[in-house]
């Protein structure tokens, strides 16, 4: 391949130092990931140190957020973060399993390529854009038709009461299932390609139709690297920051109803960072921000766990 | 179904027929319903950017709060910037780390790495925003292209390490055999041999991580600010697409939601091009291989 003349490689005989050198420049760039972990962790809880010396964990289940009686809880950003992870996963995982039962399983190879090239896009429109969509578009859309439909016919449960302002809890919800679903579909494609072809043939002989082949063979065989990727896709819907901030509505209440509007960890800081006046307001920031990551880094761990045990072969890169 | 599951009957076969079929049209429905968004945010971008977009875009500095016209020049050219210091921070620092879990270590060490690697990937952005705020904002008092540069590149790492490793894996054993075999340092032999070999494949990683990085608003917010202006200063704020897009989708301004969707249509093609690229560089690859 390189057909580098060896007359300027040539060592000089009895030097190791280069190599040594170059070995250790290496590891500390390797070491570097472990170094940033520790390091961000590190730093986030010097930023919020006031904060926990103040509130120490009742921060965590306070739900008053006023800058200016200075009285900061997590709650209502802790509850805005899950429920509207949750919403996103109740959606996403459905759609995505069955998309990626349909590319593995059924799809002829030819339009399998674009569907699978289109859900790539997908995962390149940046955060901002789908908020700047989800403003515009899909928000005047939720709240004109969606929203209506399932005040009319649902409206008899506390989830689908009170006003349509459109920014809503179940806008984020739906905005943060689009995002996470290329990565959900495509972790539980390789998830699904790895069930060995054995099983399918075992259920076909057994004259199982194709529901049924897919149902006993492949899908119960695959179970639990599925459920890795839907644990993945929660992690990257935890910490989703623009698109949400522009679509929830922002509030720190905790109401019971999806058409309500509410807030996140990440969307908070994103939205009064820049207006937080006094140290303390700084430090109950960064202490969300604290929250947020230990979340995201537990989270994130566990999915990767889940994902190696089910592939055998090393966790699982995810683009 | 009232029939016994031992004896099977013409109606159950039926019935479990037709679910099967049922189930492949449910399946065919959610793929679609996966790829329709897509279209939908690709339609609306070009249906409303397209027509904002005019010289004056390329060419012009925002106005001022209120006025009419204006461009979005020094954003554009604020993203660049941005995406070239994080390039200068984050791929060293990557490729050299990919260079270690493929060339160097132990097994149980590099199992731990790219576990950790994997981790830092899911980090959230916002995260980095606020870790580089403390760094390099407070200290230095002022909000700076640095700090963005940083924030950017930092976030690539994991990226361009796993990447790296992964196509250095690929080239095969006897490479660095031959190299070793007539005497060259092992640094040479990596550097000169495995590294060239496997340039495309390292290059193709860094683009997907740019890529990925391009569209950053969140880790941008309290460390580039952004601002209205030229700024040739890399120690003060700068602007950068994602940035002007949410302050301008945020605003009361018609005019600024106009200029939103032309800076987000803009935005998207610098992302598909980067995309591009990467499709043509790794098709080149597997027809070399």
């Amino acid at each position: 391949m390189s057909t580098a003349s060896t007359t300027h490689v040539v060592p000089a005989p009895g030097s190791r130092s280069p190599d040594i050198a170059f070995k250790w420049v290496a590891a500390f760039a390797a070491a570097m990931i472990v170094i940033l972990i520790v390091f961000v962790g590190l730093e986030l809880y010097w930023g919020s140190r006031l904060a926990i010396a103040k509130f120490g964990v009742g921060f965590l289940w306070s739900t008053e957020w006023d800058p200016v009686q200075e009285k900061f809880g997590a709650l209502p950003f802790i509850f805005g973060t899950l429920l509207s992870s949750l919403l996103a996963l109740l959606i996403a995982v459905p759609l995505g399993v069955a998309t990626a039962l349909f590319l593995t399983e059924l799809a002829p190879l030819r339009i399998r390529q674009p569907i699978v090239m289109a859900i790539e896009m997908l995962a390149a429109v940046p955060s901002v854009i789908f908020g700047l969509w989800g403003i515009f578009v899909l928000i005047p859309w939720l709240r004109d038709h969606l929203f209506v439909w399932l005040k009319h016919w649902l409206g008899f449960l506390p989830l689908f009461k009170g006003p349509i302002y459109g920014t809503s809890m179940l806008a984020a919800g739906i905005i943060v299932a689009i995002m996470i679903l290329p990565i959900i579909t495509s972790i539980s494609r390789e998830i699904l390609r790895s069930v060995p072809n054995l099983q399918r043939e075992a259920a076909y002989a057994l004259g199982a139709t194709r529901w049924e082949v897919l149902r006993i063979a492949v899908l119960s065989y695959a179970r639990r690297g599925l459920f890795g990727a839907a644990v993945l896709g929660l992690g990257r819907a935890l910490g989703e920051t623009m698109a949400v901030t522009m679509v929830i509505g922002n509030r720190p209440e905790i109401a019971a109803s999806l058409f309500a509007p509410g807030y996140t960890l990440a969307s908070v800081v994103a939205n009064e960072f820049a207006e937080a006046t006094t140290d303390i307001y700084f430090n109950s920031l960064f202490e969300l921000g604290l929250v947020l990551l230990v979340v995201a880094i537990l989270v994130n761990a566990a999915a990767q766990v889940m994902l190696k045990s089910m592939t055998g072969s090393g966790p699982i890169k995810v683009v | 179904m009232s029939a016994s599951p031992y004896l099977p009957t013409a109606e159950l076969a039926n019935w479990r027929k037709f679910k099967s079929h049922a189930i492949t049209g449910v399946l065919v429905v959610c793929a679609l319903a996966v790829i329709a968004p897509l279209f939908f945010v690709i339609y609306f971008l070009l249906a409303r950017g397209a027509s904002s977009i005019d010289w004056n875009f390329f060419t012009q500095l925002p106005k001022p709060t209120g006025e009419v016209g204006g461009g979005m020049a020094n954003a554009i050219v604020g993203t660049v910037t941005l995406l070239a210091m994080a390039a200068v921070v984050g791929v060293p620092i990557g490729i050299f780390g990919g260079i270690y879990l493929a060339e160097y270590g132990s097994d149980r060490a590099n199992g731990w790495i790219r576990f950790a690697a994997d981790v830092l990937n899911g980090v959230p952005s916002i995260v980095w925003g606020m870790v580089i705020y403390l760094v390099l904002v407070v200290p230095f008092k002022t909000y700076s292209a640095y700090a963005g540069g940083v924030a950017l590149g930092l976030m690539m790492v994991p990226l361009v390490m796993r990447t790296t490793e992964e196509v250095l894996i690929l080239v095969p054993q006897s490479y660095r055999e031959a190299a070793l075999a007539l005497g060259v340092a092992r640094w040479k032999v990596i550097m000169v041999i495995v590294v060239r070999t496997a340039l495309k494949g390292i290059a193709t990683g860094v683009i997907v991580a740019m890529a990925r990085i391009a569209g950053e608003t969140a880790p941008l917010l309290f460390t580039a600010l952004g601002n209205n202006f030229w700024n040739t200063n890399l120690k003060e704020p700068i602007s950068a697409l994602p940035l002007q897009i949410y302050a301008y989708a945020i605003s009361p301004y018609d005019d600024w939601h106009r200029q939103a969707w032309a800076g987000a249509l803009v935005l998207m093609a610098l992302i598909l091009a980067l995309n591009i690229t990467v499709r043509v560089l790794s098709r080149d690859r597997q027809r070399t291989h």
